[in-house]
């Protein structure tokens, strides 16, 4: 399976039509999305009134910053064990959108948090806590790669760091909740069903789903231009040496 | 004539280097009450208030300190080839990192320990209390220290990697800094102080693994 799609040549034939219709079907669910929860779910007062629209942006994006953690991690090991170059560009690709999505959720979060809590920002609240743990993570790995001299020194670097940060987050996570948090409770994942009225729900899901997909369109459309970039490399270097 | 064991010559290496210029064992200790001496300044001499965030400016300027000759660790033993050698040793490579970063400990985060109750006594905390707080200072400067050792032997390679080598290693710092800081306010007998101590055996048995990898990639 993983060797199927680990051909550049098959990758290249197949998102070269997925990536553009991973974008438009993610930005199409996006809008519909945001559509449902600026104009037509109600507001709810518990949550500070019409603030809660931010929900429809901030736990999509919460979700993603998580999923791309663990997607570095994954193509780390990936190309740390089995050196499938795809697996690397992979990891190249997720890192700037996961360094993106959770400063997008620290953002969200704490335009949220202003007129709920009173304050833009809660040192003692455990998620907000993590996820900036996660953005400094996502920080030092792009910091690393772009040090280092070679491709392949970066993709080592790159892949031992990854992996040392997924060890670490179980427990930056356990050690961060040890801490009194205000947040409420997770509200979706739970074992007696979601405690979220469908109305709100179902936008929700959609949101997350059309980010994700979004999200998959540009980490292709980033490895194409990392293939791409490499395929100049060699015509430059071809051209250099005469041949 | 048969040359050391790599195990041996790192470690005498590493304590031999603490009296040389640039990573010299004087720098981190400058550093660490540099950084504390600036705290009255910052945020007010009242007693009250200093005494209640004294434990915790400490750890936030052994944190700080441990990371400031970080850099020059498995630099200079890249440059000079020494590493090239150890990698082809059979003693194997993790051993040699672990034994590195101990003695680098042993030479600049153990004064470090050694330092906090006067700086303590001067941030009004209580002084009962410091030295028993030693314990976990030295326990948690140790987590520093071998999550610094990795990021320290990821930037080997890179020229002026000091602040690199910061960014990689401070997030990993958290859990030993949160259950650190609550260890000293608790005092030996709480919950935290295991915690404290479960995050360096973590660091303990992960770093000089990865740091060993990523020795490696610098001498390829």
């Amino acid at each position: 399976m993983i060797r199927a799609f680990a051909n550049p040549h098959r990758f290249m034939a197949l998102s070269r039509w997925l990536a553009p219709v991973c974008l438009g079907v993610g930005a199409l669910l996006m809008l519909w999305s945001v559509w449902q929860g600026l104009w037509v779910v109600p507001q709810d007062d518990y949550q500070g009134g019409d603030i809660m629209r931010a929900m429809f942006i901030h736990v999509p994006s919460a979700w993603l910053a998580m999923a791309s953690y663990m997607g570095l991690a994954a193509t780390s090991l990936v190309w740390f064990v089995w050196r499938h170059e795809l697996a690397d560009m992979a990891a190249k690709s997720i890192a700037p959108l996961g360094a993106a999505y959770t400063a997008l959720c620290l953002a969200t979060g704490s335009i949220w948090g202003k007129p709920t809590w009173g304050t833009w920002w809660l040192w003692d609240d455990a998620r907000m806590m993590s996820v900036l743990v996660m953005f400094f993570l996502f920080l030092g790995y792009m910091a690393l790669r772009a040090a280092m001299e070679t491709r392949q020194k970066a993709a080592r670097a790159g892949a031992i760091l990854a992996m040392v940060g997924a060890v670490n987050v179980p427990l930056i996570k356990f050690s961060v909740d040890i801490w009194s948090s205000i947040h409420q409770d997770a509200s979706v994942l739970r074992l007696d069903g979601p405690a979220m009225p469908p109305v709100y729900l179902t936008p929700l899901l959609i949101g997350g789903l059309a980010h994700m997909i979004f999200f998959a369109g540009l980490t292709m459309m980033l490895m194409r231009a990392e293939v791409w970039g490499r395929r100049g490399d060699v015509l430059i270097a071809r051209k250099l040496s005469g041949s | 004539m048969k040359s050391p064991s790599p195990l041996r010559a790192a470690f005498r290496q590493a304590l031999g280097e603490a009296w040389a210029g640039g990573a010299g064992v004087l720098l981190p200790i400058g550093f660490f009450a540099g950084a504390a001496m600036l705290v009255p300044f910052t945020v007010g001499s009242e007693a009250s208030q200093l005494s209640s965030i004294g434990t915790g400016i400490l750890w936030v300027a052994l944190a700080l300190a441990s990371l400031v000759s970080m850099e020059r660790v498995f630099q200079a033993d890249l440059e000079d080839g020494v590493l090239e050698l150890w990698a082809q040793e059979e003693t194997p490579l993790f051993l040699v990192a672990a034994a590195k970063i101990i003695a680098h400990w042993l030479v600049s985060g153990l004064p470090l320990v050694l330092l906090t109750p006067p700086i303590g006594i001067a941030l009004q905390v209580d002084p009962g209390a410091l030295v028993p707080a030693m314990l976990a200072y030295g326990l948690g400067g140790l987590a520093f220290f071998l999550w610094g050792g990795v990021a320290g032997a990821l930037a080997a390679s890179v020229a002026r990697g000091g602040l690199l080598i910061s960014l990689l290693a401070l997030p990993l710092f958290v859990p030993t800094a949160i259950f650190g800081a609550l260890a000293t306010i608790e005092g030996p007998g709480g919950p935290s102080l295991l915690f404290l101590s479960a995050t360096t055996l973590f660091a303990l048995s992960i770093a000089p693994f990865a740091a060993s990898a990523a020795l490696r990639l610098a001498v390829d």
